[in-house]
């Protein structure tokens, strides 16, 4: 019976009460909890994409990107490592080291290279430092097609977002607005199509794609998606709930219909407008199947192919696909961090995704 | 009409006004522009009629990529052969779904011709049954607390939505990089004492994993949508059952739970629907694997038709009709509980 009670005070509304009980403490537990398993998985890709090679395959992993310090010395082109050496009187001097043979090392003073002497592996700890390695982000955008990437997502995103809220806004004032023949048989049409993915009619789509010629074109990602039944849903019942006299004093005051539409109707739908622009390019930005279908060049590759892609060609190549997914992922947490409420509440108000 | 008072000039104008109003001025040359042409048009059909030129490009396009394209899914699927055209292609009338369907044993993916396809619908029927049922429970669970008096709670709902935003290629190899032989989670265990497990190579982890991840990813969506439809029960109702001396388990069974019915079936439906459709997130992970371990049917229908030699496109497009009327049947259920709770 106790326990009852309180699985069912912990499971109801109990706003506006005085005192702390043990429900609260489960709650902010069970909150604490739950955030760090969504947050640290993003964090500890952040973290990871600033470490070094070297530093990638160190396990255990340190949490903060120490990596290993380098040095430049004099008669060698690339900078050396730098260790902690001990030597056998105990005695402990920072050297750098020249190559490695077994479990031998050759190293020497930074400021003496001339003097080669050998270590045994276990004799020298690394010198590690607290520092960012941004060469993990710079070299795979010079030397791969990232930015080529990053502009395909970008057109793809921007052309795809204002193709649909033009043609879903322009077919959903016809049909909250006028009267006329096919108009319910449109409807049902869209309304039945609402829930069948792209993943259904794939080989069909293909087809069209082909015959119309857009296989490795970016049109062929942008248009097909372009007509969305949600989108005319969505900004069809904001519509319907305009005032129909606005637009009746408008036709008396010899208003064409296309400037109906675009001076009094779309500026008063702005936040349906505005709910469906998020999901479009959420929707287009995340989109991976049909862009993977369509496009098999790899200079017309989305950044979500090119990532796939990426981290295929390079499985090892952590620190550059870590670097890569960041940068992929930063462009949505920068919209969120602005328009999380907003986001957030037009998403609980129409209920889709 | 706010942005139009853009189009007049004062004399003291914020930045982001300005901004505005310089969009605004694009916004309206462009359309003015379509009217030159759009004005006559009306003219010469009627304004009634102007209500087919709006509908127009969208059901154009609709036609030509979603309905077309349906249509011809089912005389894709009567059809053999390796050519994209329907002409290269010889008609077979149901060999394909006779295929697919050809088992001895429905239960056991060895005894059929298509054994791929049987363990990809097995291993969905799996995969969907936990994590429609994980999902719903934790998005309700969390829902339900962050209901209560939470403080914080636009931080939380936040941080809980956040994982929905993001792609599912960047998802998973988020993923990837935490459950790898030398990743965090191995470090974990290490430091307890336990076996490192090399959760990738390993069927039972994978399936675990797989479900866990998309339900990490997507809980925070369904979350949402019960807070709102919590948030809209009113508040009055509890305080009369209050009044009453209704304990609060009794609150929870007798108003929330019957209050909230309807918003949970639209959870569920949606939760499922997209279940089925598992995809880019598992392809990305686990490319199916190990084995066929993760192997869901949108791979089959994606494998079968795209990226195995030779391309069996009439095979693919069996699959899809057939995982199409699976969809057709949970969305139809949805409009019937939708239609039956609305009469309430």
């Amino acid at each position: 019976m106790l326990f009852s009670t309180n699985v069912g005070e912990f499971l109801t509304r109990t706003r506006g009460r005085r005192r702390w009980d043990v429900t609260d403490v489960i709650a902010y537990l069970y909150l604490a909890f739950g955030t760090l398993l969504m947050f640290l998985p993003v964090l500890w890709l952040v973290l990871s994409s600033f470490k070094t090679p070297a530093a990638l395959v160190k396990f255990p992993p340190s949490i903060l990107p120490y990596n290993q310090e380098m040095a430049a010395v004099e008669g060698y082109d690339e900078p050396l490592p730098l260790f902690t050496v001990t030597r056998e009187d105990g005695s402990t001097a920072q050297m750098v080291q020249i190559r490695r043979v077994g479990i031998e090392a050759q190293m020497a003073d930074p400021a003496n290279p001339a003097d080669v002497i050998s270590v045994n592996i276990n004799d020298r700890e690394p010198v590690e430092k607290l520092s960012l390695a941004w060469e993990n982000y710079t070299e795979p955008l010079a030397r791969f097609n990232f930015l080529t990437y990053l502009r395909n997502s970008v057109i793809v995103t921007v052309a795809a977002t204002i193709i649909t809220l033009l043609i879903n806004s322009m077919a959903a004032f016809a049909l909250s607005k006028f009267e006329f023949r096919g108009r319910d048989v449109i409807l049902v049409i869209i309304i039945s199509t609402l829930m069948i993915p792209i993943s259904v009619v794939l080989v069909p789509v293909f087809l069209v794609i082909t015959s119309v010629g857009w296989v490795n074109s970016l049109w062929g990602v942008i248009i097909p998606g372009a007509a969305t039944p949600t989108g005319v849903f969505l900004l069809r019942q904001y519509m319907l709930t305009l005032p129909d006299e606005l637009l009746a004093s408008a036709r008396i005051d010899g208003a064409s219909e296309w400037r109906i539409y675009w001076q009094i109707v779309l500026p008063l739908a702005a936040p349906a407008l505005a709910v469906l622009a998020i999901f479009s390019v959420m929707w287009r930005w995340n989109d991976f199947l049909w862009p993977l279908i369509v496009l098999s060049r790899s200079e017309l590759f989305t950044l979500q192919v090119g990532l796939n892609a990426f981290q295929g060609e390079l499985n090892v190549q952590w620190h550059y696909v870590l670097a890569m997914t960041v940068l992929t992922l930063l462009p949505i947490t920068i919209v969120f961090a602005f328009l999380q409420r907003f986001i957030t509440t037009g998403i609980a108000t129409t209920g889709m995704k | 009409m706010t942005q139009k008072s853009g189009s007049y000039s004062s004399p003291r104008r914020s930045v982001g006004e300005m901004i505005r109003a310089f969009f605004y001025e694009i916004y309206a040359f462009i359309m003015n522009l379509a009217d030159v042409v759009l004005t006559p048009l009306q003219r010469v059909i009627g304004s009634r009629n102007m209500a087919y030129f709006f509908v127009l490009p969208n059901l154009l396009i609709f036609g030509i990529f979603v309905l077309f394209p349906m249509l011809l899914n089912f005389r894709y699927a009567m059809t053999s052969g390796t050519g994209l055209f329907l002409s290269d292609r010889p008609f077979v009338g149901f060999a394909n779904y006779r295929a697919l369907l050809n088992c001895t044993n429905f239960f056991d993916p060895n005894t059929c011709v298509e054994d791929r396809f049987w363990r990809a619908i097995w291993n969905t029927v799996f995969f969907v049954g936990f994590q429609v049922l994980g999902m719903v429970i934790f998005a309700l669970v969390t829902a339900l607390i962050l209901n209560r008096g939470i403080r914080g709670r636009g931080f939380f709902r936040s941080v809980y939505f956040y994982p929905v935003l993001l792609s599912p290629v960047v998802v998973a190899l988020i993923w990837k990089w935490i459950l790898q032989r030398d990743g965090l989670i191995n470090a974990v265990l290490i430091s307890l004492d336990q076996e490192r497990v090399n959760f990738l190579l390993n069927a039972d982890w994978t399936k675990f994993w797989v479900i866990f991840v998309s339900i990490w990813a997507q809980m925070g969506f369904y979350m949402l949508i019960l807070l709102a439809g919590l948030q809209s029960i009113p508040a009055d109702i509890y305080e009369a059952s209050a009044i009453d001396g209704a304990s609060p388990w009794q609150d929870f069974r007798g108003i929330t739970l019957p209050l909230l019915m309807p918003t949970l079936f639209v959870v569920l439906v949606l939760a499922l629907i997209r279940a089925v459709q598992v995809f880019d997130q598992v392809y990305v992970l686990t490319n199916g694997g190990p084995g066929t371990a993760t192997f869901y049917m949108v791979q089959y229908i994606y494998n079968t038709g795209f990226s195995g030699q030779p391309q069996r496109f009439g095979l693919a497009a069996a699959a899809s009709v057939l995982l199409g009327l699976t969809l057709l049947i949970f969305t139809l259920i949805q409009l019937w509980l939708g239609r039956s709770s609305e009469a309430v």
